[in-house]
């Protein structure tokens, strides 16, 4: 099997594995990464969402052997100690239900926000849109954006 | 009527104590049952065993408590209100307050069961019984030291204070008092006294949760750990014939390929059923591998066919067998009030409507896996359940092995709402590792679990009433529904007792598609189809449809019943706060709002919706949502709860659908079935009943009221009536999401 340099959270890891991997198993399989969540497979919920060179990804559509070389960042390494803007925000609102869709919204949310620090209601409702959570916290999600982007601007 | 009448246990024996080796005091309790005459909780904390006890307190020499919480949680915020329980009654500061998720090897432990919204309800009493005890004993240990009566000292936030105002803090004295006699008739505080009920506490494992931690069943992992995919049917009615694993086995990573049927088959002969045992006499191809991708892979590469075993079934067809159904005589009548044939046959009018709903899968975010590993002493099972004991049971009797070998752990889980209380995928780990003798993780993929799931069964109503004189008469509602019927408390609800002349009758379909519990069973798309038909009735009655549920609450109130499940009294007042909160009746100029209300799951709710019209679609402003659940034991969880229940209700009445044609589920992944997102939400406006009657669960309540009230604003929106769900078809939808 082929191996993979991959650069994920200022840290290169070198796996053998498949080189139609999903980066999704890689990391949760092989890298003992299980922050980032399996909820569809096609890109259609948004759990697996990681950075890739600051943007946010689906991790279950990109395949390992096209990560290699890029700045990989998953939710265990947005912050040294869980203190980035956007978990201390998600961490007031008491966002979780159940919690399994929110690493995926934490990371959608952190990559929009880099881009965007100061979004409009419906810039947040756009940018979140991609993101299924089943247990419905969209409420609370949607807050805690905001409260988030009152932090980082 | 207040829940806590019906829970009784005895005082005497429900906790037992015992000094800890490592320092401190242990306290073991059960809930609902006594404990053992001569059992105490193990002096090792390593050796905790949750045979004798369903949980245990720890109070360490410096203070600090960790409850060892046995509550499976989903969503529904019991692992942090039920620790919250003890600890007001201990007198603790929540601070100081830990929770642990217990393991279980166990026979009997009552409720163990993430469902039903009942968590909080069922232990309500005996949880604060065992925090306001274990502060006793301890105010008893100070007491002796002191020399002094204990009725002379009190105890406040992890201090206890003497007459002399001499203090010791709970650590000082927990080597004395785990030794002590268990104290009996301990008072319990006065609500009005609480200090960390009704506090905004935030969920225990929020930490863990947004820094990615492994908490889930999907996250766990052992070593020598392999994964296995499960090959199953792809159509209800069909079994395996043969199967070609050739490619499969050529794909890196794949370890082997298996057939399990065999041990179900035995299982099912042998008379094991259980209502959570959701199993088929097919064999299934399983697919090990070193990890979860190879094993998913190996799957789909597996060249199967199939053959007929039992009809191939269609939406298409059960529409017509539904639809005859209610329009033939096979009812059985589950509650019949006065005269109901007498009042139809003498009404000047009749309104008779028909109201239609899908089969919906769970799809639980987290998809279904559980990990396994049979060996010669021992099954060991980890991950998310709804029902530990049950599948501990279901497993032991699988491989006809002693309960007592089998030892379940509970993982946090990504969504139950009732998926979680059937145990296939438990029976298929099981089997799997007990066939290639290594721990293995099975793993659905979301394919997988759309399309061999445990569904909301399809169910249609029609509900007519009768008409004398301006004046409501008769009501007669008839149930057809695939595989069950709704549970014999349901004709108790509202509006039972309201109307003289009522009657419920329901038939039944019997289909080879699995169906189960769903986040409020039954009353998830009655609620719907009843609060939409009363929206109705008030214009063919012409009153007001606030006042009609007024009116018809008052006669409830002048016909005390005790077969009644819900309280007149509390309904109107629900109504009357969204009445007052929504600004009924004053919406702004767009804005068309609907109305609804109902009792279920022992919660009383009333909402009302705002919805505005775009480009021919409707946009759900703002919900309106009134609630009496009693005392409210965490409001940011309860909060969390009902706005999440009522915006997973409009997402399934608007938007979700789900259909058959010869035994294949027509959507097997989020690109053809629609979960509600963001984009499509509205801002969810919560209102509690004040109230100082023991609690109930909020985990499904809000659910069942929303559908009406979005159709009946649909309706004053645009003339026009919802009858069917969802109420937005796929091709419509993709206008709204693009
Ligand atoms: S798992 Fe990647 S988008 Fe759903
Ligand atoms: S919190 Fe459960 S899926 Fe989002």
């Amino acid at each position: 099997m082929p191996t993979f340099n991959l650069k994920i959270n200022n840290k290169t890891h070198t796996v053998e594995t498949d080189m139609d991997t999903p980066l999704l198993w890689v990391l949760r399989d092989k890298l003992d990464m299980v922050g980032t969540k399996f909820g569809c497979g096609i890109g259609q919920c948004g759990a697996c969402t990681i950075h890739v060179d600051g943007n946010a990804m689906r991790s279950c559509l990109l395949q390992v052997s096209q990560a290699e070389g890029m700045n990989i960042t998953t939710i265990e390494g947005l912050s040294e100690n869980g203190d980035h803007p956007v978990q201390e925000a998600w961490e007031e609102v008491d966002v979780p239900q159940c919690g399994y869709c929110q690493a995926g919204q934490i990371m959608t949310a952190s990559a929009f926000l880099k881009s965007n620090p100061n979004p409009s209601d419906s810039e947040i409702r756009n940018a979140m849109h991609g993101n299924i959570c089943r247990c419905a916290a969209y409420n609370s999600i949607e807050e805690a954006v905001k409260v988030a982007s009152k932090k980082i601007s | 009527m207040t829940p806590s009448n019906k829970i009784t246990f005895s005082r005497r024996s429900f906790l037992k104590s015992s000094a800890l080796a490592s320092g401190g005091m242990i306290i073991g309790f059960n809930l609902f049952n006594a404990c053992k005459s001569d059992v105490k909780p193990s002096i090792d904390l390593s050796q905790l065993n949750y045979n004798d006890f369903n949980a245990f307190i720890k109070i360490s020499p410096e203070g600090k408590v960790t409850i060892f919480s046995p509550n499976p949680e989903i969503g529904q915020g019991v692992k942090t209100s039920m620790p919250m329980l003890i600890a007001e009654e201990l007198d603790v500061l929540w601070s100081d307050v830990y929770v642990k998720q217990g393991a279980l090897d166990n026979k009997n432990f009552a409720r163990q069961v993430a469902g039903g919204s009942q968590s909080i309800r069922h232990s309500w009493l005996p949880l604060r019984q065992t925090g306001a005890t274990a502060k006793q004993m301890l105010i008893n240990a100070a007491a002796a030291k002191w020399g002094v009566d204990a009725s002379e000292c009190s105890a406040k936030e992890g201090i206890i204070t003497n007459a002399n105002g001499e203090t010791f803090s709970y650590g000082d004295v927990v080597n004395e008092a785990a030794i002590l006699e268990v104290p009996e008739n301990i008072e319990l505080k006065k609500p009005k006294d609480f200090t960390i009920i009704g506090q905004n506490t935030a969920n225990v494992d929020l930490d863990k949760i947004v820094t990615g931690k492994p908490l889930f069943g999907l996250d766990y992992k052992e070593e020598g750990m392999v994964y296995a995919s499960v090959l199953r049917p792809p159509a209800f009615g069909e079994i395996l014939e043969s199967f070609d694993a050739t490619e499969a086995k050529a794909i890196p990573g794949v370890l082997d390929v298996i057939t399990i049927g065999e041990n179900a088959r035995n299982f099912i002969k042998k008379g094991y059923v259980s209502w959570t045992s959701i199993i088929s006499g097919t064999d299934k191809v399983v697919v090990i591998a070193d990890n979860t991708w190879s094993a998913i892979k190996g799957k789909n590469a597996i060249k199967a066919t199939w053959k007929k075993e039992s009809p191939l079934e269609s939406t298409e067809s059960h529409d017509k067998i539904l639809l005859d159904l209610l329009d033939g005589t096979k009812f059985s009548t589950r509650r019949s009030d006065g005269n109901v044939k007498k009042a139809f046959a003498e009404a000047d009018k009749i309104l008779e409507r028909t109201f239609e709903s899908p089969f919906l899968p769970h799809n639980c975010m987290e998809p279904m896996n559980f990990f396994a590993n049979v060996t010669a002493d021992k099954i060991h099972l980890v991950g998310p359940t709804q029902t530990p004991a049950e599948s501990a049971k279901v497993a032991s009797a699988l491989l006809d092995r002693d309960i007592t070998e089998v030892h379940v752990e509970m993982t946090r889980m990504g969504g139950g709402f009732g998926r979680r209380l059937y145990s296939d995928f438990i029976i298929e780990a099981t089997d799997v590792s007990n066939t290639i003798k290594k721990p293995v993780k099975m793993v659905s993929t979301r394919e997988d679990d759309m399309t061999t799931g445990v569904y909301r069964p399809a169910i249609k109503y029609k509900i007519s009433a009768s008409i004398k004189e301006g004046k409501l008469t008769g009501y007669h509602l008839k149930e057809a529904a695939i595989n069950g019927n709704m549970y014999g408390l349901i004709p108790n609800f509202f509006p039972a007792a309201a109307i003289d002349n009522y009657q419920v009758d329901t038939a039944n379909y019997k289909s080879n598609i699995t169906t189960g519990a769903w986040r409020a069973p039954y009353t998830n798309f009655l609620a719907s189809a009843e609060q939409s038909f009363f929206d109705e009735l008030a214009e063919a009655l012409e009153v007001d449809r606030i006042q009609l549920h007024m009116d018809l609450l008052e006669n409830a109130k002048n016909n005390p019943e005790p077969n009644i499940e819900y309280s007149p009294d509390r309904l109107q007042g629900v109504i009357k706060l969204a009445v007052e909160k929504s600004n009924w009746g004053k919406s702004k100029d767009g804005v068309y709002q609907g109305f609804s209300v109902y009792y279920c799951h022992n919660t009383h709710v009333a909402e009302v919706a705002d919805i505005r019209m775009k480009n021919g679609i409707p946009i759900v402003e703002k919900v309106t949502c009134a609630v009496d659940c009693g005392i409210v034991v965490n409001p940011l969880g309860a909060l969390n709860q009902i706005k999440g229940g009522v915006i997973d209700g409009i997402g399934h009445t608007m938007y979700s659908d789900f259909s058959f044609k010869d035994g294949i589920p027509q959507s097997n992944n989020f690109n053809a079935y629609q979960l509600i997102r963001m984009g499509q939400t509205p801002q969810v406006d919560v209102h509690f009943v004040e109230s100082d009657i023991d609690p109930t669960g909020l985990g499904e309540p809000t659910f069942p009221p929303i559908g009406a009230a979005i159709a009946n604003a649909v309706y004053a929106a645009t003339g026009k009536r919802l009858y069917k769900q969802p109420y937005m078809s796929n091709m419509v939808l993709e206008k709204v999401v693009g």
